[in-house]
Parts: structure tokens; sequence; C-alpha cells
């Protein structure tokens, strides 16, 4: 039986240069969602379909791509993504950080900072910021349009109201530039301020709802609050189990069957390497909290 | 010195289309001048058209013909053609109509509704109120009262509520439509106080009075409208 | 010149017409700050057309609107670029709908349907927004403590009163009114009136409402303007028209008021 051939990354080179252009749009105008022709691709909708698209009109060869879910590498998602471009364009892959160009990630920023030698590509399921709270597509357009985020604001005022303080902990809505409103994707608001004056290239992709935004390196992101409830990530009370960093996102891991748990990085490339340079952790059994 | 009110030539002819267009006329060739500081009494019997006079006079009748001046910060404007925004203003500033019955906005404390003249010219809320009471309880108005709209008081005590809305501000012209109408012999004669003091300061008034003994003494002048009577 | 000198609003001239019907003709007249100026008419009159027009929801077929913007300057609303035009919807202006869920976010809490349109034109602290949201539902005698509810929850009465608070937060200077006191129990209407008619003296608004009740008028307006097929047949002082209809139409309306 003959292999398919496939073109370099799956997708043909007139796709590509379609969604290079939406691209380049999407630099000049930060945080601006631009619509493009999102392509049949071979994963379902809800898949990251727009991150593969936007990763595939971007890989060159000399490329090294690591896929990410959820931080690890290692989730059936991150192994298919990988896989898939391990075959499509047979570039390089790894799970160091460091060591990347190209980073695909669904719902987490990894925790080494990125440098200007570096793109990082968002899997985003839902674009709109507003689309809970205006659910017309013409309204929406109007307001990004015009500038009038006053709705976004009744959300926050909402979630004070009724909780105290701003409810959201993901998908937490940004300015960009002073100027659009974005939603950066499902990852929690703990990896907001990476995003502000990053170094490298951040894309945002969304096959299903066929849009690309993106943030171009050294711009401000600032996430929206009010002046007496000012934004705040949350800090974990006690460190990574395995490596002991004290500033990464963890993960809650079940152990046993008891409930039995412990906490550890979300970033495994970072723990992994972490440890390489001798951090080491308290361990499973340690006493865990979380503020 | 030229005078507060200035009529010339006025007439009015009511034209009633649900009727056929049945004309009604009202007054004709009005002609009369009211100066500061005197009250002028129209007399003449029912339906001769002395309310109309005084209603034109307050813009709340047109005029179809003639002159209508009042002398307005200093400037004598034509009622019967000025701008409805005009008129307001005159209402507001120079002319205070006292009706026969007491039209007041429903649900609104007796207390409010007098002070709501001197409020409209700025005057502060607290203050107004004062006022209000201080004329109020002159005109035997028992304080209990204040706090209730005036809609459920005996003729006598509204037509008293009437009279301090429109004796409290200090307008240079007053128009009275049967004053003491429903009033006692006590009230009558604070009335007739009112209206003397209200002289003094060179407010000029006309008024409609039956009551032979109050004509008698508020009255500078009589005039007989029934030599304005409009040809039928 | 003093500021009362200037009409805030000018329609000149103001026509709709849909194909061969002519639901508007000819509309002119200019409103002064503080001036509250009544449309009356029956169904059909074409005063709902006219009230749209004014306030630019509706496209004239001929004529103009023009307004004079908080900087003095009196601009045809036509011209006004569509970011203008919102802006000036949510700052300057009010618009009371008829019907109040209309005009609300039926599903957002009172405190933010108040809030809104100062967090839209760009107010960030949120005790400030809650303050002002708080004496506003004081002020149209909604308890503070429906501050946290959504006006799913509020009888007719109260989301109309919301929605009035709604409009005002802002301090415009112009307020449209469609017919609203429309829908509500006698007793709520002369509540809401007594309300709009205190607040419209103590703020100073002017108001453009369009309303078929003659008893609305004149207890809210000084100049009233009675339309009939698209055309208005008489216009002017509030009491005047009423007590001394001309019009053979506004006799009719008049006396067809049953009395107290």
């Amino acid at each position: 039986m003959n292999a398919p051939v496939y073109n370099f990354a799956y997708l043909d080179e007139q796709t590509k240069r379609m969604i290079r252009r939406a691209i380049l749009k999407a630099i000049a105008i930060p945080g601006y969602q631009v619509p493009f022709a999102s392509r049949e691709m071979p994963m379902p909708y809800g898949w990251g379909t727009g991150g593969v698209q936007v990763t595939a009109a971007i890989l060159g060869r000399e490329d090294t791509l690591k896929v990410i879910d959820q931080g690890s590498d290692d989730t059936t998602n991150a192994i298919s993504i990988r896989k898939f471009f391990e075959k499509t364009a047979n570039v390089t892959t790894t799970t160091v950080t460091s060591d990347a160009t190209v980073i695909q990630t669904r719902h987490r920023i990894p925790e080494t900072a990125l440098n200007d030698n570096q793109v990082l590509v968002y899997q985003v399921p839902i674009p709109e910021p507003l689309r809970f709270l205006e659910p017309r597509e013409t309204e929406t357009r109007r307001m990004h349009a015009l500038g009038e985020y006053g709705l976004m604001h009744v959300k926050l005022y909402e979630d004070i109201a009724r909780h105290g303080h701003i409810a959201t902990t993901y998908a937490y809505p940004v300015k960009v530039n002073d100027r659009y409103v974005m939603d950066p994707s499902p990852t929690p608001k703990f990896d907001n301020p990476k995003m502000d004056n990053c170094a490298a290239l951040q894309l945002f992709g969304a096959g299903r709802e066929k849009r690309i935004y993106a943030i171009p390196p050294q711009t401000k992101v600032t996430s929206l609050d009010f002046e007496d409830h000012p934004f705040e990530t949350y800090r974990f009370d006690a460190p990574c189990a395995l490596c002991g960093s004290r500033t990464s996102y963890l993960d809650e891991v079940v152990v046993d069957d008891k409930g039995g748990r412990m906490f550890v990085c979300s970033d495994t490339d970072y723990c992994e390497t972490r440890r390489a340079d001798g951090h080491q952790g308290a361990g499973f059994g340690a006493d865990h909290q979380v503020t | 010195m030229s005078p507060m009110i200035d009529i010339s030539s006025a007439s009015k002819t009511f034209t009633m289309h649900l009727q056929n267009g049945a004309r009604l006329p009202v007054v004709s060739g009005v002609s009369m001048q009211v100066n500061a500081g005197e009250c002028v009494v129209l007399s003449g019997p029912s339906g001769a058209g002395k309310s109309s006079i005084l209603k034109m006079i307050f813009g709340n009748y047109r005029c179809d013909h003639g002159r209508l001046l009042v002398r307005h910060n200093e400037a004598m404007i034509d009622v019967a053609s000025a701008q409805p925004r005009d008129i307001l203003r005159i209402r507001r500033q120079t002319i205070g109509y006292v009706s026969q019955f007491l039209r007041a906005v429903p649900r609104v404390a007796t207390l409010d509704v007098v002070a709501e003249p001197l409020i409209a010219n700025g005057v502060a809320r607290d203050q107004a109120r004062t006022q209000a009471g201080t004329l109020l309880r002159r005109l035997n108005i028992a304080e209990r009262l204040w706090a209730l709209p005036p809609s459920t008081f005996s003729g006598g005590e509204q037509q008293r509520v009437n009279i301090a809305r429109g004796f409290i501000s200090d307008m240079p012209i007053l128009l009275l439509d049967e004053p003491t109408a429903s009033l006692d012999g006590v009230n009558r004669k604070i009335v007739v106080d009112l209206v003397a003091e209200k002289k003094v300061r060179g407010v000029a008034m006309v008024a409609i009075v039956h009551d032979d003994e109050v004509r008698h003494l508020i009255a500078d002048r009589i005039i007989d409208v029934t030599s304005f009577a409009a040809a039928a | 010149m003093r500021d009362d000198d200037q009409p805030l609003l000018i329609c000149d001239g103001l026509s709709k017409s849909y194909g061969r019907q002519l639901a508007c003709k000819d509309v002119s007249f200019q409103l002064y700050p503080g001036e509250v100026l009544a449309i009356v008419g029956e169904s059909g009159s074409g005063k709902s057309t006219l009230l749209q027009m004014l306030s630019t929801q509706l496209q004239p077929s001929k004529g103009r609107v023009s307004y004079r913007m908080r900087d003095g300057i009196t601009r045809d609303l036509a011209t006004l670029g569509e970011a203008e035009r919102r802006f000036l919807f949510r700052t300057d202006w009010g618009y009371v709908h008829q019907d109040p869920a209309m005009g609300l976010r039926m599903a957002v809490s009172a405190g933010a349907n108040v809030g809104e349109r100062l967090m839209a034109v760009g107010w960030g602290h949120y005790g400030k927004i809650r303050e002002t949201s708080s004496s506003w539902l004081e002020r149209v005698e909604i308890s503070i403590d429906r501050i946290d509810d959504a006006p799913k929850t509020y009888s007719g009465g109260m989301r109309q009163r919301l929605q009035i608070a709604r409009n005002l937060v802002t301090e415009p200077r112009l307020v449209f009114m469609d017919e609203p006191t429309g829908g509500l129990d006698v007793s709520v209407q002369a509540r809401l009136l007594d309300l709009v008619r205190g607040l419209v003296n103590e703020l100073g608004l002017a108001v453009v409402i369009v309303t078929h009740d003659l008893a609305v008028a004149r207890l809210l307006s000084h100049r009233v303007m009675v339309m009939k097929g698209g055309e208005v047949i008489e216009t002017g002082l509030t009491d005047q028209v009423l007590d001394d209809p001309h019009e053979p139409y506004t006799q009719l309306l008049v006396s067809s008021i049953l009395p107290a």
C-alpha cells in the first residue's frame, strides 16, 4: 500500500499563504480577531485545529517544535499533535522549552521565560471575550471596533457583587496595547502576567470559530480589573513536591485510593529541568495547601 | 411710568367644531391698563367674560385679535403673540395666577405645593418650605395638614392653599379669580390684608370678586366687562 | 449668551415616507434646555416614527435634526459618525422605552444596569460605581437591598424606574420617552409620573415624551404637539392647547377625556 505523501506540514502552500496573511494582519493589530478560512483538519473541532493550522503555516525545516497540553508534553493530545508534525514535516521535536523555536500549547504558558527567537502558538476554543455576555456577533464586532467595553466591566462588577471578588480564574480577559480586549484562551489567570511584554511572538488560533489573533513581542498586556479590586494572581501555599519550586503553577495529582494527593508543577519540562539542576521537593506526604 | 398691563382691542371667540362650528363670542374690543400698586376689579354678570380676560392675560387662553402687553423685566411683551417659552418665563417671574379652583398636581404635599413657585425661581428647598409654612399658618391652615395633598381638603381650605401658592413669591403682577369665594369672614379679612400688602409693594393686580364688601376694600378701580361684550 | 437661550434640539422639516405612505410629514420645532415637549396622538398618528427619527434610530426621508453638543456646537445629527452617535446616546441622551425589558439587561443585577454607562465612560472604581448606583436607586425609590437582584425579579413599575435610573446616571441633557407609563397599573403609573416630574424639575432635563394620554401631557409637559395622520395638527403651551383647543381634532381629543 502506498502511504500518502503530504505537503510539508500537511497544508498546501496556498493555504499557508492565506493563513500567514491573516497572521501578519493580526500582528499589525494586536489583540484584534482576524477571520480566516479555517480548513478541514485530520482532527475534529475542539482538538486544536486552530493551533495546528497556525503552527503548520509558520513551521520551517529548521524549526524545533514542542507541543504541550496543560503544561505536559506527554498527554495524549500533545503526543498526537507532535507525532502529526513529525510525520508531515519531519521537523525536530523536543520537550525542552529552551530548545524549541515553535511551542504549541493548550491552556498553559511555559514557566521558563521565552526569548525573541521563539513563537508561542495557543489553541483557542472561543476567541470572543464578550461572547457569553453578548451573543450577537454583529454587536460584539461593533463593540470592538468602537472600543466599547463597558459590558466587560459589567461582568467583573457582577462577579464582585456576587462573590466579593472577581471570580474568573481562567480565560481572564486582557487589554492588549491599550486597545483591544482579548481572551487569552483558557490559560489560568496565573499565567496572564507572562503575556505582558513577552520577548516571544504569541499567536492564537481558533479553528472552529475561524479566527486568528496575535500579540507581537514586547507588547503591553494588562488584565482587566477595578482600581479597588486590582488583578492579583494567587500563590500556592507550598512548593512543588518534586522540585520545590515556589513560583510555578501546580497541578493536583491523586496518588492512591485513600485520598492521598500531591501538588506538582504543571509544566513538566520546567520541573524536570529543575530536578536535573539539583532542586528537590519534599516529596509525597508533605503538607500542601492551595490558597 | 408705563403701566404693568396694557390691553388694547383684545377679542376672543370660541369656535366649537364638535357643535358644527358654532361660534361663541366671549369678549370684543377689550382695552384697559393696570398700573403698579393698583388693584383693578372686573365686574359683570356670570359668563360676561371676566375669567376669560384673566386667562388671556396669563396666556392660558389665546386671543384672536388685539394686544396684551405686560411689563416683564423692564420690557413690554405681547402675551398674545409671545413664544411658549417666553410665556413660561413670564409666568415664572412676572405673573402669578390664583385660579378659582385649586388645580394642584395630585399627590404632592400642601407644603410643597405652596413652596413650588419659590423653588422654581431658585430659592433653596428648605427656605422655600419655611416661607410656605409661615404663609399657610397665617391663612389658618393647620400644620398637621401640611404633609397631606390638598385634594381631600374642604373647598375653603383648598382655596387658601391656592392663595398661599399665588401670593408666596414676589410677582409684580397678580391675577385673582374669586380669591375669597369659599372663605369665612376671618379668612376673607386675611386675604384683604394680603392684597393690601402687595399693593404697598407695587404689585399690579386684576381681580374678580363677587362679594361687595371685599370688592370695596380692595378695588382701586372697577371695570364693568359688559362694555366688552361681544356681539353674538 | 446664556445656555438657556440656545435651542438644544432643532427639528427642521422632518418627514418619513414608506413608498407612497406618509408616516410623518414636515415636522419642525425647537426644544430648549429644561423644556418638556409632549407629542400626543392616537395610534397611527406618526408620533412614534417622529420619536425614532429625532433619536436617530430611524433615518428621515427629508429634513434634519440638529443637536447642540456639550461643547456648545450645534451639529446635524446625520453627519455624526457612528461612534459619536453611540457615545451621545450613552452619555448626553436618555431613551426610556415603553417596555422596560427593551432598555435594561434583564439578567444582570440592578447595580450593574445602572453602573454600566459609567463603566462605559471609563469609571474604574468598583466602590464608587456601586455607590453612585445605590444613590440613583434611592432616587427612583427602589430599595437598596435589591441592588444585586436582576430586573427579571422586579415588578413592572420597578423595572421602569430602574430604566429611568439607568438613563439618568450620566446626567443627560435630553431624554426621549416612549409611552413610559404604558402597560402599567394606574396606581403604578401615578407613582412613576410623580417621579418623572420631580426628576425633570430637579435636573432641568429637556424631554420629548410621546404619549396618547392627555393627562400625562398635562402633568409633565410645558408644550404639546398634537399629531394625526403624520401631521402636526396643533402645537403650543400645554395648558393653552388643552384648555383652549382651536383645531377640530384637538377639540375632539380633549372632549374625549373621561372627567375625573
